[in-house]
């Protein structure tokens, strides 16, 4: 979650949604986000909406925060039952670091969704964790609490750059973390960085190239991005770090993609690799999809049939609003009209899949032939399939392709 | 008798009725900042025409943007009274303009006076603009009175610089008042020598009249109102008047004095300053330097010295917002109104889109005309870099006048004329070698030296005028640590080696970058123009070269590489918002972007490569002294 809220509507204290969010709700998944805003240490690199005091009072506290989540899981329930009953399809718990809540309270909170909604039967359970704050036992705890999948926060393979992004676990922990949590018969995914202050083509090279020597059937690797008013950000304006450079990035990205691939990882997203198609993330795939998901949790984002909205962002302000039977809202909009149709395009070009070529305006299917002779499309894709399918090239400049497709 | 006359003596300087020998015309040459506003509001309370209540500062400068520069572009008169050993005599002070781009409204100035005060700060010296304008006061034989004013600050050198100006005009240094506009101190003085030593005007009271035409400004609801200073004959209250240039007939709708407000009188005897008002709309048709006569008995012949304004420094100006053109035409159109020199015509710029090719005379008069345009009108304006007048002689031996680069004649020519000036230019003896090294890079040629005393020089160059209004007054300034002032006149043309320097974009030309350049510095302004480009045109999804030509010919080039990423490496459930905004924010920016051939550029690339232009930061307080 980015600190800052959109701007956005008034949302309604009772959380309620308008009717038009019921129309064609039966042909979109639903899937249920579980912000955990703490972590041990906060690494300067990172905007995210966490917090590593153990106690901000009240429900705001971790030991609290489970019982906290699942109000606000009660209040979801009582809103969608005006949409058409449907079980949840993944569930995905982030931070934050979910795993330094006990796993029993992540056990609880996965409990809340089941008793509110229920599961389809091979529903996916993603939780994030990192590597040092996971154990083969908890790791077992975690599959038997109905956990399926787990996301480990790996980021880079060399000391120096882990040092820079302030992650505190030792790489050569990373083999035996992916191991135990297949042991323990979870689906393992591992997340890389790239284009960190300091980091060479060499470094990259060795990350990617360990994080495959574990075998592993999923990975996301993404383009370190420095936020305004993280501490990464104060450091490079003071000049002690140098800003990453988008064409060494352009470089590392396109040598991660020829790893993956010869490794027999294919690309499904901009900046994620799976090994088969059952191996991809259903619930992030959702959100490319624009299906229907409920983001539990202080700064979280939602988005049922075309409202999208996001809970305010401290978790005392959080707290509070449910103790008081209140949507924990900040804002909400309704995406509608030309803002429907980027949001389509923006999420839509991402996957490999890509789009179909008709659900695009006239005036951008116009466009295409000149982005397939800038090579940034898939010339067979969008002739043969009626589809739209970045070339590599043209998921490196994704956004300038929404931007040619939308002026 | 008390320095204001009495009310009996006060009867014999009514307007139309005042004798000739009791009249004195007189006017104040100062540069900018020199304090001449500040003495003028000093005289206006000394002789009663405005009390202490009524008083706020630069009386005289109407325009806010006047009053903020400290400049005075509008000349006016005032008629004030002042007694000397019982006599009552009627002062016409008549405010000239300080700067050099409008030398010839000076001219006009001076030409209805028989004496002026040479104002110098006594704690600066003379000025090059002021040198100027005195040579023109000499040329038109007036009597000099030379004063030293803000003898209050505490780095006055009255001293040396009495000697200056004793040395400049003959005479000697104790002949130098010394006066503090800010306390008053020796202006009752002052006054008391403008009478004694400005000698009385004389003209024909029995011939047709004559009138001088010295200032003409356009008011909403009066119209054009018309500053005249009577040779001969004299004007009435209700007849018709002809304007000898172009024989056009006006009923004098009203005639009067300032003092310091309009005062309707019965009408302006010989040797007289008042305004008229004919109800005409346009400036233009009460010119600056034109004669006027009575209808019923006209003048046989026109006093001297009349002509056109002619524009001297073009520039390009756009709209930044392009639908805010037709604001522009009607601004412009306003501004005319008022502003006899200036002209325009629409212009199409393929960067810049729909705008205008101003004419002005000289870049004080751009920056000016530019300032209100923003200010008065709410336009935000990108101007090209301004250019002087060429006269191309293609091989057939017809002449094409250019005033835009963009039309220079492609293919063979014969020869370019490009204007020139003669530059004067007053500072420190020590910045002697920094001075003649630019003058030098700027193809100057010394015409003399002379020190005014023992640390001040005067130089006097000849330059072509388009090196002035590239970044001579930057540059002058940079290098004499803002010390230097500079001054120069049009002196006719010269044949140059010059060629036009084109800058392409993927191939394609963009009009707003052409430049009309010494062959010898083509190159430099290709390598400069094309850097300054590459660091300001955003990368786009192909390699873009951009190129510095001269015809077919390539002189330099720069590659903006095709840009390699851009995507945002995350978008998950809660960055959707966020990155649907931004965008739309950028597609917003795309809309506003021109584009050439298929590079998309911001506007903000085109204003930082124009505005960087030093040129458009020259004007008349950038030469003054620091």
């Amino acid at each position: 979650m980015s600190p800052a809220l959109p701007e956005g509507d008034q949302a309604p204290d009772d959380g309620r949604l308008p009717a038009s969010v019921v129309a064609g709700a039966d042909a979109r998944a639903f899937g249920v986000y579980l912000h955990v805003p703490f972590c041990t240490v906060r690494c300067g690199y990172c905007d995210f909406n966490t917090y590593t005091a153990t106690e901000l009072g009240g429900g705001a506290s971790q030991h609290a925060y489970a019982d906290t989540a699942l109000r606000e899981i009660e209040l979801a329930a009582s809103v969608v039952a005006d949409l058409p009953r449907r079980p949840v399809s993944t569930v995905f718990v982030g931070g934050g670091t979910p795993t330094v809540l006990a796993v029993p309270d992540l056990a609880r909170m996965l409990g809340g969704v089941r008793d509110a909604w229920g599961l389809v039967d091979d529903v996916e359970v993603t939780t994030e964790a990192n590597p040092d704050s996971v154990t083969p036992e908890s790791l077992a705890a975690l599959a038997d609490a109905g956990f399926t999948r787990v996301s480990f926060g790996m980021q880079s393979a060399v000391p120096h750059v882990l040092a820079t992004l302030d992650r505190t676990h030792d790489p050569r922990r990373i083999p035996d973390v992916v191991r135990w949590a297949r042991e323990a018969g979870l689906a393992v995914s591992l997340d890389l960085i790239y284009g960190t202050p300091g980091e060479s083509l060499d470094d990259w090279r060795a990350s990617v190239e360990s994080a495959l020597a574990t075998g592993v059937d999923h990975v996301s690797a993404y383009a370190l991005v420095v936020e305004a008013g993280t501490r990464m950000a104060v450091q490079v304006r003071r000049g002690e770090l140098e800003l990453p450079d988008g064409d060494d990035q352009a470089a590392k990205y396109e040598l991660a993609d020829d790893l993956f691939e010869a490794a027999g990882l294919g690309w499904y997203e901009v900046s994620n690799w799976a090994r088969t198609p059952a191996d991809a993330c259903r619930h992030n795939l959702s959100y490319w999809r624009g299906d229907d998901w409920w983001g539990i949790g202080p700064g979280a984002h939602s988005h049922v049939g075309g409202v999208r909205w996001w809970n305010v962002k401290h978790p005392r302000a959080y707290a509070d609003r449910l103790d008081r039977g209140l949507s924990p809202a900040a804002g909400r909009e309704t995406v509608t009209g030309d803002g429907a149709v980027l949001e389509r395009l923006m999420l839509g070009v991402r996957l490999a899949a890509g789009m179909p070529l008709d659900d695009l305006p006239a005036d951008s299917r116009r466009s295409v032939a000149g982005l397939v002779a800038d090579g940034l499309v898939d010339g067979h894709a969008a002739t043969g399939g009626r589809r739209i399918v970045l070339t590599r090239r043209g998921r490196l400049l994704a956004d300038a392709v929404v931007r040619t497709l939308v002026s | 008798m008390s320095p204001i006359p009495s009310a009996a003596a006060s009867s014999r300087i009514h307007p139309a009725a005042t004798a000739p020998e009791l009249l004195r015309n007189f006017c104040i040459i100062a540069h900018i900042d020199h304090g001449k506003s500040t003495l003028a509001d000093r005289m206006l309370q000394l002789t009663g025409v405005v009390d202490s209540r009524a008083m706020r500062a630069q009386y005289l400068d109407r325009m806010d943007i006047e009053r903020e520069r400290g400049i005075t572009i509008k000349s006016q008169a005032v008629r004030m009274p002042w007694g000397v050993e019982d006599k009552a005599f009627a002062l016409n002070m008549i405010d000239t303009p300080g700067h050099v781009d409008f030398t010839y409204e000076v001219s006009r100035s001076l030409a209805a006076c028989e004496g002026a005060v040479l104002l110098v700060d006594a704690a600066q010296g003379i000025e090059a603009q002021t040198l100027a304008n005195l040579y023109l006061a000499l040329e038109n034989d007036l009597t000099i009175i030379p004063v030293l004013n803000k003898i209050d600050l505490p780095a006055a050198q009255p001293e040396k610089y009495a000697e200056e100006l004793a040395k400049l005009i003959g005479g000697e240094p104790e002949d130098c008042l010394r006066v503090s506009g800010k306390t008053g101190a020796g202006v009752v003085e002052l006054l008391d020598r403008i009478v004694e030593l400005v000698p009385p005007p004389t003209g024909d009271a029995n011939a047709p009249a004559r009138a001088m035409i010295f200032d003409s400004v356009y008011d909403t609801y009066r119209g054009v109102v018309t500053y005249v200073r009577v040779i001969d004959g004299n004007l009435n209250p209700r007849e018709k008047i002809v304007m000898m240039s172009t024989r056009a007939t006006h009923e004098l709708l009203e005639i009067g004095v300032i003092s310091p407000e309009p005062v309707p009188t019965k009408g302006l005897g010989v040797g007289e300053v008042g305004y008229l008002i004919t109800g005409v709309k346009d400036v233009r048709q009460s010119k600056v330097g034109d004669t006027v006569t009575n209808a019923s008995k006209p003048a046989a012949a026109a006093l001297g010295g009349y002509s056109d304004p002619k524009p001297m420094v073009f520039s390009g100006l756009y709209p930044i917002d392009g639908t805010d053109y037709p604001i522009l035409r009607d601004a412009l159109d306003k501004l005319k109104l008022n502003d006899a020199a200036l002209n325009y015509e629409p212009e199409t710029s393929v960067a810049l889109g729909f705008g205008f090719r101003v004419g002005f005379l000289g870049l004080l008069h751009l920056e000016i005309v530019r300032e209100r345009l923003e200010r008065e009108f709410d336009l935000d304006l990108i101007s090209t870099a301004p250019n002087v007048v060429y006269e191309v002689t293609l091989e057939d031996k017809t002449v094409v006048t250019v005033t835009n680069p963009s039309e220079f004649p492609a293919g063979k020519i014969g020869d370019v004329n490009e204007p020139m000036v003669k530059a004067t230019i007053l500072s420190p003896s020590e910045f002697i070698g920094a001075i003649m090294e630019l003058c030098q890079t700027k193809r100057g040629e010394l015409q003399g030296m002379d020190y005014l005393s023992e640390d001040r020089v005067e130089l006097r160059y000849v330059l072509p005028m388009a090196e002035i209004v590239f970044d001579f007054f930057d540059q002058l300034k940079s290098k004499t640590r803002g010390y230097a002032s500079l001054d120069y006149e049009r002196i006719g043309d010269q044949v140059a080696d010059l060629v036009k320097v084109d800058i392409l974009l993927q191939g394609e030309t963009v009009d707003a970058f052409s430049a009309i350049v010494h062959k010898d510095k083509a190159y430099a302004y290709g390598v400069m123009m094309t850097a300054k480009l590459k660091d300001l045109i955003p990368r786009q999804q192909f390699e873009v070269p951009i190129q510095a030509a001269i015809g077919a010919r390539i002189i330099a080039r720069e590659t903006i590489r095709a840009i390699r990423k851009d995507v945002l490496a995350k978008c998950y459930g809660g960055d959707i918002t966020r990155k649907r905004k931004l965008l739309e924010k950028q597609k917003e920016g795309k809309k506003r972007m021109k584009t050439i051939g298929r590079v998309d550029v911001p506007q903000e690339a085109f204003i930082a490569a124009l505005s960087s232009e030093p040129a458009g930061s020259a004007g008349g307080k950038d030469a003054k002294k620091k």
